[in-house]
């Protein structure tokens, strides 16, 4: 017994953890999944449920540019990251505005589908089913890129003021799992509103 | 264990104003206090629930009683549901998450302190939300002043043309924004316990209540989402003309029906694994032992995590689902008994052979057992679907579930509060008292909720709100009121103890119950800073380790 001369046990040599902001950003994920499942299943499940016009198939036009371009936000977003990383913070600054102009060009794009459904076609969300289903899950998708077009903004206001470094990176790579997030909602709500849907 | 080596000289600090102090605790981000801010909160909403279901009671007392009108008597079934288990059972458990988890893996804070307490105040408004439709609801013009749609709030129920005026929008929003916190409160909760842990903390020597919060967060984060989503849903059907719930335009109450009890039975989970976790730490200290098959804890936790997501449905049997899903929810029904049964075994296990002390939490745990296990029990019989088609809507189903959540999760909760109440205030609670509180609280409980059974044998159902006489319900119902009173006077002891002990009782001391686990290294109540070095641990009993040198567990694990 008088083997353990010391009870106070003695740090582990290596004791890593992982990072709280990654973490953190991942929980989030995981319940904006879920949300998001919500209103894809009552997408799916009311479609063809809607007793007048306008139906998808009459309306709705695949806007492939749009997606295009909040694709390769992903792809600019992620060079930022890794730019900033190896502290070549201008590269890091012009990449991060083009993530921020491909977002709010694909916004512009939203914009311009909701102005002729409704003044075109006279589909509102009181419309149809539809109308409801397809305003609120395209609507609450671009409500997250609002979200994070707000955030990266942010970022971007602090980067033309020089306080953007390789310190924050950590930050910055937290933030990019977001955009990352929005985009690949889209590539879902792009199946199932314009390929499975219509 | 350095931390318990250092005392730290106390500095004398003047009496400070009270509005300092209110201000301390209106701007605080530390853990603890968030969580008493948690745990106080819900406490109100215990007693204001609580009397609103003595006001059913009272209702339901003698047949053709007028003691409330119909409508109010929805009203008060439709708060004391909702305040039960959003504004009572999850902020109390989420206070206790709060203070403990940072407490028992050696860390300083929870790993985001101002989502912390933004997670606790958007809880607050959301409570307030919902009281505030008392006075914001139109009641003046007859539309209403209190939701009225029950807790489940079925469409078509909620549509504009029958719930008008403000009250389920109030229902609505505060649900939505409580929501939110609670996802707030979970994602902190799963990244305190997975970035802070104190050297040496590996996942496998976690105390089972960081273990089993840990599994209750992200269950939050998978079941309460979509109740957001169903509740941004009905405010576009409320507010934007929108049709997700209204029959008329071709959209589906069943659908509702779903989406609700996506987040409904998962959260009778995340209600009930935080009380398991309780169990698991208050049994091993009073039985002397440690806690029998810690790996297997750990494994069944998650394994009702996992399945208890695909039981929703068996609260829709009635509905008419076609065979194969009623067969479906049957199954996986009957499936999340299997874990839960391990783990009853695994108390009974730590409890065997143990040198048992029957201190209060001891006895309310105790209790927990017999009453947990007949409330699966009636759970396995409901979840059969030929069985529930029969007694659904009955009140057989209420007298199960409040044999779950009273027997279960009120139980616990007082447990838990016996038990760390000496930590949180540095007194410990009247020993004399607490006996007064639990045997009355068990006959008051057992009168009211073992009784309930048999009206619904009878085929007394849910939700009327009186009955004629000579049906054989007259006297079990007054029986049942009664067990409700005597349980609201086992309250007002546990209150009065909790108030008296506060300023009277004995002082705790760091380790009244000489327990294993690192909340109990440091004083109590806690410094600012927890601990005044960080910790360092080598089993799942640091204390043990640091008491019994010769002997400790690390040897073992």
């Amino acid at each position: 017994m008088s083997a353990i001369a010391n009870p106070i046990p003695q740090a582990p040599a290596t004791w890593r953890l992982p990072d709280r902001g990654k973490v953190a950003m991942a929980s989030l994920i995981v319940a904006e999944s879920a949300i998001f499942t919500i209103f894809v299943v009552a997408y799916l499940f009311y479609l063809g449920k809607s007793l007048t016009g306008p139906t998808p198939r009459e309306v709705l036009e695949t806007p492939i540019f749009y997606t295009i371009c909040l694709l390769s936000s992903s792809l600019t977003i992620h060079l930022a990251a890794k730019s900033l990383a190896r502290g070549i913070g201008f590269a890091f600054l012009g990449l991060w505005l083009l993530t921020i102009a491909l977002g709010g060009l694909f916004l512009y794009g939203t914009a311009q589908e909701w102005r002729r459904l409704i003044y075109e076609h006279g589909l509102t969300i009181s419309t149809n089913l539809f109308g409801t289903t397809y305003y609120s899950l395209v609507g609450l998708h671009a409500f997250h890129v609002t979200a994070g077009l707000i955030m990266l903004l942010t970022v971007a206001v602090f980067g033309l003021y020089g306080r953007v470094g390789v310190k924050q990176s950590g930050h910055i790579e937290v933030l990019s799992m977001y955009w990352h997030f929005v985009d690949v909602v889209w590539v879902v709500v792009f199946t199932v509103v314009y390929v499975l849907g219509r | 264990m350095s931390s318990n080596a250092i005392t730290i000289p106390r500095v004398q600090i003047d009496e400070k104003p009270w509005v300092d102090t209110l201000h301390e605790w209106v701007t605080t981000v530390d853990h603890k206090q968030l969580g008493v801010l948690y745990i106080l909160y819900a406490l109100l909403f215990l007693v204001i629930a609580g009397v609103e279901a003595l006001l059913i009671r009272i209702q339901l007392m003698f047949p053709h009683n007028h003691f409330v009108s119909p409508e109010v008597f929805n009203r008060l079934f439709t708060m004391h549901g909702t305040t039960m288990v959003f504004f009572m059972g999850m902020p109390i458990l989420f206070g206790f998450a709060n203070y403990l988890v940072p407490l028992m893996i050696g860390a300083r804070d929870m790993a985001f302190p101002r989502l912390n307490a933004f997670s606790f105040w958007l809880s607050a408004l959301g409570g307030f939300l919902f009281y505030f439709s008392l006075v914001g609801a139109n009641g003046l013009y007859g539309a209403g002043n209190a939701p009225d749609v029950g807790w489940w709030a079925y469409a078509p129920l909620t549509a504009r043309a029958f719930s008008p005026g403000h009250s389920t929008d109030y229902w609505a929003l505060a649900l939505l924004v409580s929501g939110f916190g609670s996802i707030g409160t979970a994602i902190n909760i799963i990244a305190t316990i997975l970035c802070m842990r104190c050297p040496g903390m590996k996942l496998s020597r976690m105390p089972l209540l960081v273990w089993l919060n840990l599994v209750m967060a992200g269950m939050v984060l998978i079941s309460v989402s979509p109740l957001s989503a169903a509740q941004i849903m009905l405010v576009i059907d409320r507010y934007l003309g929108g049709h997700f719930f209204d029959a008329q335009a071709g959209g589906s109450a069943v659908l509702w029906m779903h989406f609700f009890w996506i987040f409904g039975h998962p959260e009778v989970y995340i209600l009930i694994i935080p009380c398991f976790a309780f169990m698991s730490e208050i049994i091993p200290v009073f039985s002397r032992k440690p806690i029998f098959g810690y790996p297997v804890m750990v494994a069944a936790t998650v394994c009702i995590g996992f399945v208890s997501m695909s039981v929703w449905a068996h609260h829709m049997f009635s509905v008419g689902m076609n065979s194969y899903a009623n067969s479906f929810f049957t199954l996986t029904t009957m499936a999340v008994g299997v874990p839960t049964g391990i783990k009853i075994f695994n108390w009974i296990g730590t409890m065997w052979g143990g040198r048992i002390q029957f201190k209060v939490p001891m006895l309310f745990c105790i209790a927990f057992l017999f009453q947990f296990l007949i409330a699966g029990l009636t759970g396995v019989m409901l979840g059969s679907a030929a069985f529930a088609s029969q007694l659904t809507l009955s009140y057989f189903v209420v007298a199960h579930f409040h044999y779950t959540l009273v027997g279960g999760v009120v139980f616990a909760v007082f447990a838990a509060i016996y038990y760390w109440y000496p930590k949180i205030t540095g007194r410990m609670l009247n020993e004399t008292l607490g006996k007064w509180h639990f045997w009355l609280f068990v006959i008051g409980f057992h009168l009211t909720f073992d009784l309930m059974h048999v009206p619904g044998l009878l085929g007394m159902p849910r939700r009327i709100y009186t009955y004629e006489p000579g049906r054989g319900w007259d006297t079990l119902n007054l029986l049942i009121s009664i067990g409700a009173f005597i349980q609201a006077i086992a309250i007002l002891l546990f209150v009065a103890n909790l108030l008296i002990s506060y300023f009277k009782g004995d002082k705790a001391g760091n380790d009244p119950w000489d327990a294993w686990t690192l909340e109990w290294a440091t004083s109590s109540p806690p410094p600012p800073y927890n601990f005044a070095s960080v910790p360092v641990v080598a089993s799942r009993r640091p204390l043990w380790d640091l008491k019994h040198p010769e002997d400790p567990d690390s040897l073992y694990e």
